[in-house]
């Protein structure tokens, strides 16, 4: 009884300060949404209240019909599929070779790689843009998504590299006795079976190019070329003061990251635990 | 009758060498297939830039044909006597500091909150805590400005109003003395649910019978989280304390958009956005470099000398 009591006071302040912060986290976010349906002047009057002169849609479709709108998609698009394919390509290859095959000079090829841990790509981002400018990769889109393949790698070789390491030896042996190449058990009995690890990789490639503005910012220099985070730089230097504008270009990019998220939560989980710990 | 050919086949000794060489040709082959192309990448854009821009450093450059105008450590001696360099590399300083002493502590409570035992919801406020981490941080940095604008109907002045009597609306990114605590409040809005998802995760981790024995030996709540949880969770702890630090010293996107490229009058200025203001903007790469070289000197010495005094137990067993 004396137990429960407490167990119950216990909860219901958890409850509480669970509540209040969840409010902090909401509470901008349903501003911007609600801002996007209303007019700017209700946007700067009060943050939250009903739309009173019915729901601005042209927020909206003033953005949906924009050429630019549909072009920075794309580009987000080639970016993110580009670097999200090219680091599980590159990354489950050498993880495989760092994971399973004995040569020489493994552990030294593999300690240059994990020298990328140490340098996160924006302390990088003055030399990159020199490599990329030597390289005459600037305003090609080559320019972005190698730099962040690159600068992806070595997380991804570490997490697929404990996953791979898991993957018991007998099989592999069963696989050669069965006459199987190397490659033939790389490609159809050990990456069917890290299907989890690969999907936890990709779903964080996914996030940070999908979100990266610096590269893109420093790379490419044609408009026509930018990414949604760039896209939405400009449309705010276009438009000012306009907020409900803004806002309705921002939840377009929230609602896609919001649904992402609900379906990949859990590989975001595995995928920042190391491939270790499951959600 | 057709001539019979005989092929000479080899022993079996000497098969096995056949096939022992075919073997090992194939697979120095398959090595190289496999790592070659992402090496290469690899080097081209991680490796070979910072060299690079050691060398570039030590010369007066705009970055147009090679560089020629050499000036030993100049760049050095005028960055560190800069009086903005020092306040962006204070500000980092200041950001990462607060973010072990405020956030982590902050990720910790909730973590143990909301990890662990029944409670209803659970799975929803963890879901809700974490949503900002997949925001890209320009859309965060624009909600917030519009969150902290100075108007009277901006979110927070309109809530500290309602709340707060006589309250006069605040330009909250316009004060040279607390734009930097306003810039990692909003850091620790989007942040502090990455390092929750990682002590949940790490909390998982523990049996909860060592805890249940404990308490049944007499333990109170605050002697388990201490000598069992806590002890338990070292290798997530020191592995969010590094991403901590790392994280804070690389902060650019957020900072930028939201300060307006760190304003007022450059009192909010990081390592990285002085970086970008005064190496790209400007288009002074030799300068820009040497900047790029003390920001990896910093870098460097706390990757390699936290990995090798405080994460060597970890690295042991394979976690990174």
């Amino acid at each position: 009884m004396e137990k429960g009591l407490f167990q119950r006071a216990q909860n219901l302040f958890r409850y509480v300060i669970l509540i209040a912060l969840c409010l902090v986290i909401m509470a901008p976010i349903a501003t911007a949404v609600l801002g996007s349906i209303r007019t700017t002047g209700e946007f700067i009057s009060t943050p939250f209240g009903l739309p009173q002169r019915g729901i601005q849609w042209q927020n909206y479709t003033d953005i949906l019909i924009s050429p630019m709108f549909w072009n920075s998609l794309k580009n987000s698009l080639i970016i993110t599929i580009g670097v999200t394919a090219l680091n599980i390509l590159l990354g489950s290859m050498l993880a495989f070779v760092f994971s399973r095959v004995i040569f020489r000079g493994r552990g030294l090829l593999f300690n240059i790689l994990m020298i990328g841990l140490l340098f996160p790509l924006v302390v990088a981002i003055l030399p990159i843009f020199i490599q990329v400018r030597q390289l005459g990769l600037i305003n090609s889109m080559f320019g972005v998504i190698l730099p962040l393949v690159a600068f992806g790698l070595p997380g991804t070789v570490i997490i697929l590299r404990t996953f791979f390491a898991s993957i018991p030896g007998e099989l592999e042996d069963a696989a050669y006795i069965d006459g199987a190449t190397t490659f033939g058990f790389f490609r159809f009995i050990l990456l069917p079976l890290a299907r989890p690890a690969l999907l936890a990789v990709a779903t964080l490639q996914v996030i940070a190019s999908w979100n990266e503005y610096f590269l893109p910012l420093i790379v490419l220099v044609d408009d026509s070329l930018w990414p949604l985070p760039l896209g939405i730089m400009q449309f705010q230097g276009q438009y000012g003061t306009d907020y409900a504008r803004i806002m309705a270009y921002v939840t377009l990019l929230i609602i896609p990251a919001v649904v992402f998220y609900l379906f990949a939560e859990k590989y975001i989980v595995t995928g920042l635990t190391g491939g270790e710990l499951k959600g | 009758m057709s001539a019979l050919r005989f092929r000479v086949l080899p022993s079996p000794y000497e098969q096995a060498t056949i096939d022992h060489r075919r073997r090992k040709r194939n697979k120095s082959l398959m090595i190289a297939l496999f790592t070659l192309p992402g090496m290469t990448i690899f080097i081209l854009f991680v490796i070979v830039p910072i060299i690079q821009s050691a060398y570039f450093s030590l010369y007066d450059w705009n970055g147009f044909g090679p560089p020629t105008d050499y000036v030993a450590l100049g760049n050095y001696d005028r960055l560190l006597n800069h009086s903005i360099f020092q306040t962006a590399v204070a500000n980092s300083f200041i950001i990462m500091s607060l973010s072990l002493l405020v956030q982590l502590p902050l990720a910790m409570s909730l973590a143990l909150m909301v990890g662990r035992g029944h409670l209803r919801g659970k799975k929803l406020f963890r879901t809700i805590l974490f949503v900002p981490y997949v925001f890209s941080e320009v859309i965060t940095a624009i909600i917030w400005r519009s969150v902290l604008s100075p108007d009277p109907g901006a979110l927070l002045n309109t809530v500290l109003a309602a709340v707060v009597p006589n309250f006069q609306p605040i330009g909250w990114l316009a004060d040279r003395n607390t734009v930097v605590m306003v810039l990692f409040a909003v850091l620790t809005w989007k942040y502090f649910g990455f390092h929750m998802i990682l002590y949940m995760a790490g909390l998982q981790g523990i049996p909860a019978d060592l805890e249940d024995a404990a308490r049944v030996d007499g333990a109170t709540g605050a002697e388990v989280l201490r000598f069992i949880t806590l002890p338990l969770l070292g290798s997530t702890i020191r592995l969010t304390i590094f991403l901590s630090v790392l994280g804070s010293f690389q902060q650019f996107v957020l900072a930028w958009v939201l300060t307006n490229q760190g304003g007022p009058a450059n009192a909010s200025q990081l390592i990285a956005t002085y970086l970008y203001k005064y190496g790209i903007q400007q288009t002074k790469l030799g300068y820009g470099s040497a900047v790029a070289v003390v920001f990896f000197l910093i870098t460097l010495a706390f990757s390699l000398g936290y990995q090798r005094l405080v994460m060597r137990q970890d690295t042991a067993t394979g976690r990174q």
